[in-house]
């Protein structure tokens, strides 16, 4: 118990100050480097109230993907951040605002948890681990099984999604080369390779 | 679930496998075959999914033990797969496969689910005798607009094979929509269909209005698409099931306020995608700018399945609170009738003047649903289907109306067609006065039989005002007939392709009940009876 408070603690204030620091960056760089960062300190705490695949998906969709997406769009865009930075202290009420009402509700939702009779852990380990079976097998169950219509279904409206776009935008130019597999297999040898005769002494 | 489950589940869902398999087949073809190799492999896939649906439907329990009988099957089958075929093969091997497809798919709905068996995949998939008529229905709608699109696609440069890719896999989610029977189910199905739907109407991307159209109708409809999902949201919040049958069993006589908005929401959603006022705003712009025969299966297959899973997401879940949701659809109803009818008297443009005809039509579908009876239930199949068919005979007359430098929509360009065109000008003018409702023809019976239940419920105002609505919209018709009969003849339409003639000539034949009645009327009358019967 006592190590799992440890790294309770030490993974949450690690995700706050790297959270702090997101905003408080220079470097629009380092800002999402801190933000892979809270990522992973969400992840392990994930995985400190028995959801591990949770950890998963956050380390490879957010981490993987999403992070390195934002890097690509911060480097690739030239935006003048000291510029960006210069109305800080003019919003700074309003944000402060905003920031105190997410924290009320936060409150709110605990306090109101814990009085409806759902308790502490009502709250934070909502049903992490409900049956025998391990989250993997339970998401597996719901996603694969109950409604695999619905899942199979989801991937071909993606289908859809992505034969539109091509329809859409893909434009065939002239004059470029492209690979045509059925030529080249239909390719004989009389089409490709002509015998010549050169007389001794001559070139072609 | 255990495999046998699953297996049998995916034999209830065979239609759209059908689609979904054929699709993902012929876009491999379109993209990885040379010309010939296409050629091969799209007769090959057409004749081995024609054969595979003939043989499955002839040796179901669909015709019984009569040998008679399913030798018919079968060979209406295969006729019916290869006349798609050859209509939309101009457009190139892949769309005649994708034509095929569409027919076997329809023959394979007809395959009624064992007995006891009503739901697939943990009761999100109604497999009943609704699904089937909608699937049968909306099939070969889908399969006459790609022969109605192949010449135009031809003669305007779009002949693409995704083009038949996508109707194919619009008619799949058309075909989810009638099957579903959970709101997760309903709202995929109608996304699929949807988004399909707004790629093809910007399929002629060089054209500044088709675009336009097309990212109209996208924007509109992720809107509509979000009101539906809120509803949906709030009802599964305040039922605690997505599934029809146990939100049935949640609401009671006395629905909770949460319920009620989610249930509006719902209903508005749905509105957006059958296109009724006040929800019609799109309709006009995307049917003008889209392609015509993209206009032509808008204004067919859609509302049919809209319709249908209308009906199926109000009787099946809510019909403890009739009452509440029958003042939104007569209100809609009224709207959409006032709205088709008179936005029609001032357009110029065919096709928008179609896009009015169809907001009107809707409307008078409505009042059908809004009896909220069985009698109601099967007004609403009755009048879907006749319009479904006029409204694609008038679309094939719309298509054919091609000078020699292009297309030409106006509908003044539609004068004298009667000395030009006297055969095609003959299909066009009684499948106009078939869908102003003139008493003999099959347009006057849908409304008899979508008005009489709602009369019949104590209605009687919103009868009334359809019947004048159904008046006032007959003027626009007549108008179109006095065109084509009585003025002088502007340039003339160059002769129409043989497939647009066929298809005018049969829907326009399809009118005269008393001609087909004997054949059609009594069993007709008994399918659209044993559809109806699934929801009560």
């Amino acid at each position: 118990m006592l190590l799992q408070t440890i790294a309770f603690y030490t993974l949450a204030i690690t995700a706050v100050t790297a959270a702090l620091l997101v905003v408080a960056a220079r470097n629009p760089v380092r800002s999402v480097m801190w933000l892979i960062l809270t990522f992973f300190s969400a992840a392990g705490l994930f995985v400190l109230i028995g959801a591990e695949f949770l950890a998963m998906l956050l380390v490879v969709v957010y981490v993987g993907a999403v992070a390195v997406l934002f890097l690509f769009v911060v480097m690739m865009l030239d935006v003048d951040f000291v510029e960006l930075k210069q109305g800080f202290l003019q919003y700074l009420p309003l944000g402060a605002l905003i920031a105190l009402i997410l924290a009320a509700e936060l409150v709110f939702v605990g306090v109101g948890r814990t009085a409806l009779g759902g308790g502490a852990e009502g709250v934070f380990g909502a049903g992490a681990n409900a049956g025998a079976a391990s989250n993997i097998e339970a998401i597996g169950e719901v996603l694969y099984d109950r409604y695999v219509y619905f899942f199979q279904a989801a991937g071909l409206i993606l289908l859809v999604a992505m034969i539109g776009a091509i329809v859409l935008t893909l434009r065939h130019r002239e004059n470029v080369k492209r690979q045509n597999i059925a030529d080249q297999v239909a390719r004989r040898r009389k089409d490709a390779v002509t015998l010549v005769d050169p007389q001794p002494g001559e070139g072609i | 679930m255990d495999v046998a489950t699953l297996l049998g589940d995916l034999r209830l869902a065979a239609p759209e496998l059908t689609l979904a398999g054929g699709a993902m087949a012929l876009l491999m073809v379109g993209v990885l075959f040379g010309e010939r190799l296409q050629i091969i492999a799209s007769v090959a896939l057409a004749l081995a999914v024609t054969l595979g649906a003939g043989l499955a439907l002839a040796s179901s329990s669909a015709f019984g033990e009569d040998g008679g009988a399913n030798l018919f099957a079968f060979a209406a089958t295969g006729l019916a797969s290869l006349i798609a075929f050859l209509g939309a093969r101009p457009a190139g091997p892949i769309n005649g496969a994708a034509a095929s497809f569409l027919v076997a798919a329809g023959a394979l709905a007809i395959i009624p689910a064992p007995e006891g068996v009503e739901a697939a995949f943990n009761g999100a998939f109604a497999v009943d005798g609704l699904s089937s008529f909608a699937k049968v229905v909306i099939a070969l709608s889908g399969a006459a607009s790609l022969v109605m699109a192949a010449r135009y696609l031809v003669g305007e440069r779009l002949a693409k094979f995704e083009f038949s890719v996508l109707v194919m896999l619009a008619v799949m989610g058309m075909l989810m929509m009638v099957s579903a029977r959970d709101l997760i189910a309903l709202y995929i199905g109608l996304e699929m269909q949807s988004l399909a739907l707004y790629v093809l109407a910007a399929f002629n991307r060089d054209s500044v209005r088709a675009s336009e159209a097309g990212l109209k109708y996208f924007v509109l409809g992720a809107l509509s698409s979000g009101l539906l999902l809120y509803g949906s949201s709030l009802i599964y919040g305040f039922t605690g099931s997505t599934q029809f049958v146990e939100i049935a069993a949640a609401v009671g006589e006395e629905p909770s306020i949460g319920l009620l908005f989610g249930l509006v929401f719902l209903m508005c959603g749905v509105a957006f995608k059958i296109s009724a006022a006040p929800f019609h705003m799109w309709t006009p712009d995307v049917y003008e700018g889209a392609p015509t025969p993209v206009t032509a299966l808008f204004s067919a297959a859609p509302k049919m399945a809209a319709m249908v899973l209308f009906a199926r997401a109000l009787y099946e879940p809510f019909p403890e609170i009739a009452a509440d949701w029958r003042q939104i659809i007569m209100a809609l109803a009224a709207l959409s009738m006032a709205v088709g009818s008179f936005g029609a008297l001032a357009q110029r443009n065919i096709k928008r003047l179609m896009a009015y005809s169809s907001i009107g039509n809707m409307g008078f579908a409505l009042v059908a649903l809004s009896a909220g009876t069985r009698e109601g239930l099967e007004g609403l199949l009755i009048y879907m289907t006749i319009y479904l068919v006029s409204t694609t005979g008038i679309f094939a007359c719309i298509l054919a109306m091609r000078r020699r430098e292009g297309m030409v929509e106006k509908i003044e360009d539609l004068a004298g067609l009667s000395r030009s065109h006297p055969g095609l000008a003959v299909a066009m003018t009684m499948l106009l006065f078939s869908v102003a409702g003139i008493p003999p023809l099959a347009g006057f019976f849908g409304k008899f039989f979508a008005f009489l239940p709602a009369a019949e419920a104590g209605l009687w105002p919103l009868v009334i005002f359809a019947v004048v609505m159904s008046v006032v919209s007959a003027f626009y018709y007549l108008r179109l007939i006095r065109l084509m009969w009585f003025d002088q003849p502007a340039q003339p339409l160059v002769a129409a392709p043989r497939e647009l003639g066929f298809i005018a000539g049969l829907s326009a034949f399809a009118m005269f009940p008393l001609f087909i009645a004997p054949f059609v009327a009594a069993p007709g009358r008994a399918l659209v009876e044993t559809a109806a019967g699934a929801l009560f």
